[in-house]
């Protein structure tokens, strides 16, 4: 693969129930480029916890996926309120998700620490009251 | 062992089995869905009393062999449908999640 391949998807931030689809459609086109399975699953998931972020937090946003011959790059990019504390935000079991979505199985304060857990680089630019933008990049053995 | 095997060995009831031929490798309790990404292997079963839709989102993601509703928690006829669609494995146990564990031990 000597170019780059991108795949863009719009979050929508009103429906929970269908909170993931981009994430399962990025594991379904990682899968037919013959990524490997360790890969797709990183991969997935920590752009599943960023998918979940902006549904719960920021009303919806963009995501972008970019698959470079040596690198998987994920760009989350909202207009919610942003994070006004990012390595608060970065703790395992901190959240300021409500209770609704807490009784879903979310808010547990673990998706950050997940996202950064999955990938090998992963970068927090937020302004409170304009939003966030997150890159994560998976590196290709 | 396969999914399909330990949902007959068990007695549990198979509420979707589009890959009953997945091997089962451990297993992992739990209710938080970010938990349950960060920290279930590939391949484990995974026990849980959460039933709505986005257990087959995190199923399908952690790529888990299959999901043991405990406490015979019932799935709502949508939540079936994304998952068979999704080639989620879900069982249903009626006992609660640490002896459906202990079960599952016995027997894989």
């Amino acid at each position: 693969m000597s170019e780059s391949l991108t795949f863009h998807y719009d979050v929508d931030g009103e429906d929970f129930t269908s909170a993931g689809q981009a994430s399962v459609q990025v594991k379904k086109n990682l899968r037919r480029l013959g990524i490997s399975p360790d890969i797709i699953r990183q991969v997935s998931i920590a752009m599943y916890e960023g998918e979940i972020n902006m549904v719960i937090h920021a009303g919806g946003g963009k995501a972008d996926v970019i698959v470079t011959e040596d690198k998987i790059e994920i760009i989350l990019a909202d207009k919610g309120p942003g994070i006004a504390d990012v390595s608060l935000a970065m703790q395992e079991g901190y959240s300021t998700a409500p209770d609704s979505v807490r009784s879903l199985g979310f808010g547990a304060g673990m998706g950050l620490p997940n996202m950064k857990r999955y990938t090998d680089e992963m970068t927090i630019e937020s302004v409170v009251g304009q939003g966030t933008t997150i890159k994560m990049t998976v590196k290709l053995a | 062992m396969t999914v399909k095997e330990l949902c007959e060995k068990c007695n549990f009831t198979a509420i979707t089995l589009p890959d009953g031929g997945r091997e089962i490798n451990g297993c992992y309790i739990g209710d938080l869905l970010s938990w349950v990404m960060g920290r279930a292997e590939e391949g484990n079963a995974w026990i849980t009393i959460m039933s709505n839709i986005n257990i087959a989102a995190v199923a399908s993601l952690a790529d888990v062999s299959c999901v043991i509703l405990a406490e015979g928690v019932e799935l709502e006829d949508s939540v079936k449908t994304t998952a068979a669609e999704k080639d989620i494995n879900i069982l249903s146990s009626p006992l609660p999640a640490y002896e459906t564990a202990v079960k599952l031990y016995e027997s894989i």
